[in-house]
C-alpha cells in the first residue's frame, strides 16, 4: 500500500499553517506593517512556477499564450520581489532604539 | 539537478522564509530576518533556473522580465512614502493574486511543463488544485485592487451597498463550485475562463461594502488570501517553498485580520458583510451644535504642555494625513528638554494598516521604546497631566465604555479622559469612521486646537520656551 504523495503536501501545509499561527503571535506589534511587507515579498516565491512556465516552450514558440502568461507573472512577481524585501529593509532602517547616553 | 536535490532547496527556502517571520519578534533581530528572507527568495529563483538547464533564448526572456519588474519594484519601494504604505501593501497584494491566476493559466494551457498530463486530460486533483489558486488569486486581485482605490482615496471611502449583496455574493461563490466540478468532468477550457472571470467580479463585490474604517482588517483579509492563492499554485506545482509560504502568509493574514477585529470589538463577519460607518452622521450633526466646546490655540496648547510633568501623546489617522510625524517629534524634543516626560499611545487599529503608526514614527526618529501599545500605557493616563490627540477621535471615545447604543460600545478604547487635561488636534468637530460624536469634546478639561495637524504642531513648538 502506497501513500498519495498528496498527502506528504498536506502535511506540509498542514504543520506549516501551525508555525505560522506561533510564529506570527510572536511578532510584535509595532512591527506588524513590515510583517505584511515582508509577507507579501515572499509569497511572491510564486515566480518560480512563473519560470518553469516561461522557460518550457522552445526557440521557436517561445511567446505561446503559455509562455506570455508566464512572462507575465515573472514581471508581476518581480515587482513583488524587489518593492516587498526593499520597502522592508527601508522601514525597518528606521527603527532605533534611545541613544542611551544622553 | 535531480527533482529530489531541488526539493531540499525549496526545503531550504521555506525554512528561511520561517525565520525571516521570526526575526520579526523584535526590532533588532527584524533586519537580519529580512535578510534571510532574501536569501530564501535567491536559493529558490536559482534553483528553479538550475534545474531546468535551459539557457537558451527563453533565458533571456526570462531575465529581461524578471529585471524589468525588479527595477520598477526597486523604484517604487524607494520612491513611496510611509504614509502611503496601505496603499502600496494593497497594490502588492494584487500583483501576487494576479500572478497567482497567471501561473494557474500557463498550468492549464501547457501542463506537460508541470508534469501534470496534456491537454485535454490533466491530472484531477491539479485541475481541482489550480481552479482553487486561481479562484483566490483573481478574488485576491481584484479585491485588492477596490482597496487600493478606496486608501489611495481614488474611489469614495463610504461603503457601497444595494439589495440582495449577500445574496449575489453566495450566488457567485456556489457557481463557482459547480464549474470547478464541471471542468473536472469535460476538461473543457470554457469553464476554466468563467471561473476565472467569476472569481474578479466576486473580489470587486466583496470589497465595495466595507467602508473606510474597516480597511486594517480588509487589507489583512487580503494578506491572508494571497497566501492561500500561493499554497493552492504549490500544490499544484508540487513545489515546497510555494506551500510552506502560503501557509505561512496565510495564517499570518488571518491573525492580524483576528486582531484588528479585537481591536474594533466586531466580529469578522460583521466586518466582511460591510455598510459599517458614514450612515449616523447627520442625526448626530443635530445634537452637537447645541453643546459647547472650549476653543484654544497654538500658545495655550503649549503654556498646558510645559507646565506638565507628563504628557501621553495619542497619533491617530489624521496626523499621518498631515504629514505631522516630523514636527510632532520635533515638539516633543522641546518638551523634553524642559525635562517633561513624554511617552506615546498606539491603538491597535490606528490608521489605515496594523502597525501604520509605528512607522511613521520610526521614519520621524522616535525610539521605538518610547512607543507604547493600548495594554501597556492605558493605565499611565490617570498618572498623566496632558493627553495631546493628535488626528484620533474614535479609539479614545469612552462612550464605548459607558454608551450600549453606541455602534463602538465595546471597543477597547485610550483612557485619555482619566489624564488632567486633553489636548485635541483636529480639524473640525465632524466625528470620526464611525460616526459617532465624542463626548470628551465637550468636557471642561478637554481644549480643541482646530487646525490641520501639521500646522498646529508647527505652531505649538514655535511657542514652546
Amino acid at each position: 500500500m502506497e501513500i498519495d504523495p498528496f498527502i506528504f503536501r498536506l502535511s506540509i501545509f498542514v504543520l506549516s499553517i501551525f508555525v505560522g499561527y506561533y510564529v506570527v503571535w510572536s511578532v510584535t506589534p509595532s512591527l506588524h506593517t513590515p510583517l505584511m511587507s515582508v509577507t507579501n515579498a515572499i509569497s511572491s516565491v510564486i515566480i518560480v512556477g512563473a519560470i518553469i512556465a516561461g522557460l518550457s516552450g522552445d526557440i521557436k514558440n517561445i511567446f505561446d499564450t503559455s509562455n506570455m502568461f508566464g512572462f507575465m507573472a515573472i514581471f508581476l512577481a518581480a515587482i513583488n520581489i524587489f518593492g516587498g524585501f526593499l520597502v522592508t529593509q527601508r522601514m525597518l532602517q528606521m527603527y532605533k532604539k534611545k541613544k542611551k547616553n544622553k | 539537478m535531480s527533482a529530489s536535490l531541488l526539493a531540499i532547496f525549496y526545503l531550504i527556502s521555506g525554512v528561511l522564509f520561517i525565520l525571516a517571520l521570526r526575526g520579526l519578534s523584535s526590532p533588532e533581530t527584524s533586519r537580519r530576518g529580512n535578510l534571510f528572507g532574501i536569501l530564501g527568495m535567491i536559493i529558490a529563483i536559482t534553483a528553479t533556473f538550475l534545474s531546468t538547464g535551459n539557457f537558451s533564448t527563453g533565458f533571456i526572456y526570462v531575465l529581461i522580465f524578471l529585471l524589468a519588474g525588479g527595477s520598477i519594484g526597486a523604484l517604487i519601494a524607494y520612491k513611496i512614502p510611509m504614509t502611503a504604505m496601505p496603499e502600496l501593501v494593497a497594490g502588492f497584494h494584487s500583483l501576487v493574486g494576479l500572478a497567482a491566476v497567471f501561473v494557474a493559466i500557463s498550468a492549464f494551457l501547457n501542463p506537460q511543463a508541470f508534469n501534470l498530463g496534456v491537454p485535454g486530460d490533466i491530472k484531477l486533483s491539479s485541475l481541482v488544485e489550480m481552479s482553487i489558486g486561481a479562484t483566490v488569486g483573481a478574488i485576491t486581485f481584484s479585491g485588492s485592487i477596490i482597496a487600493f482605490l478606496k486608501l489611495r482615496g481614488i474611489m469614495s471611502g463610504s461603503p457601497i451597498t444595494f439589495k440582495g449583496q449577500h445574496f449575489i455574493n453566495l450566488l457567485l461563490s456556489l457557481s463557482i463550485v459547480v464549474l470547478i466540478f464541471y471542468l473536472c468532468k469535460t476538461q473543457s477550457d470554457s469553464f476554466f475562463w468563467r471561473i476565472i472571470e467569476i472569481s474578479f467580479l466576486l473580489g470587486l463585490l466583496l470589497i465595495i461594502p466595507i467602508g473606510g474604517a474597516d480597511m486594517p482588517v480588509v487589507i489583512s483579509m487580503l494578506n491572508s488570501y494571497s497566501g492561500w492563492a500561493a499554497a493552492g499554485i504549490g500544490f499544484t506545482l508540487e513545489n515546497t517553498a510555494l506551500i510552506i509560504t502560503g501557509a505561512l502568509v496565510g495564517s499570518s493574514g488571518a491573525i492580524l485580520s483576528y486582531i484588528m477585529c479585537k481591536g474594533m470589538n466586531r466580529s469578522f463577519f460583521n466586518v466582511i458583510l460591510g455598510g459599517f460607518g458614514g450612515e449616523d452622521i447627520s442625526s448626530n450633526e443635530k445634537k452637537k451644535n447645541t453643546k459647547p466646546v472650549k476653543n484654544g490655540n497654538a500658545e495655550d496648547a503649549a503654556f498646558l504642555m510645559q507646565n506638565a510633568s507628563s504628557v501621553i501623546i495619542v497619533p491617530g489617522y489624521g496626523m499621518a494625513v498631515s504629514q505631522a510625524q516630523h514636527a510632532l517629534k520635533e515638539m516633543v524634543e522641546k518638551l523634553k528638554k524642559n525635562g517633561i516626560k513624554v511617552s506615546y499611545a498606539i491603538h491597535p487599529v490606528a490608521g489605515r494598516m496594523p502597525g501604520h503608526m509605528n512607522v511613521l514614527l520610526a521614519e520621524a526618529n522616535v525610539p521605538y521604546d518610547e512607543v507604547f501599545e493600548l495594554e501597556n500605557i492605558n493605565n499611565d493616563f490617570a498618572n498623566a497631566d496632558v493627553a495631546f490627540v493628535i488626528g484620533a477621535n474614535d479609539v479614545t471615545n469612552p462612550a464605548a465604555k459607558t454608551d450600549k447604543q453606541s455602534p463602538i460600545y465595546g471597543m477597547p478604547i485610550l483612557d485619555v479622559e482619566k489624564a488632567k487635561s486633553v489636548l485635541f488636534v483636529k480639524r473640525s468637530l465632524s466625528p470620526g469612521y464611525a460616526g459617532v460624536d465624542n463626548d470628551l469634546f465637550y468636557r471642561d478639561n478637554t481644549l480643541m486646537l482646530f487646525a490641520d495637524a501639521k500646522k498646529m504642531t508647527e505652531d505649538i513648538v514655535k511657542s514652546i520656551l
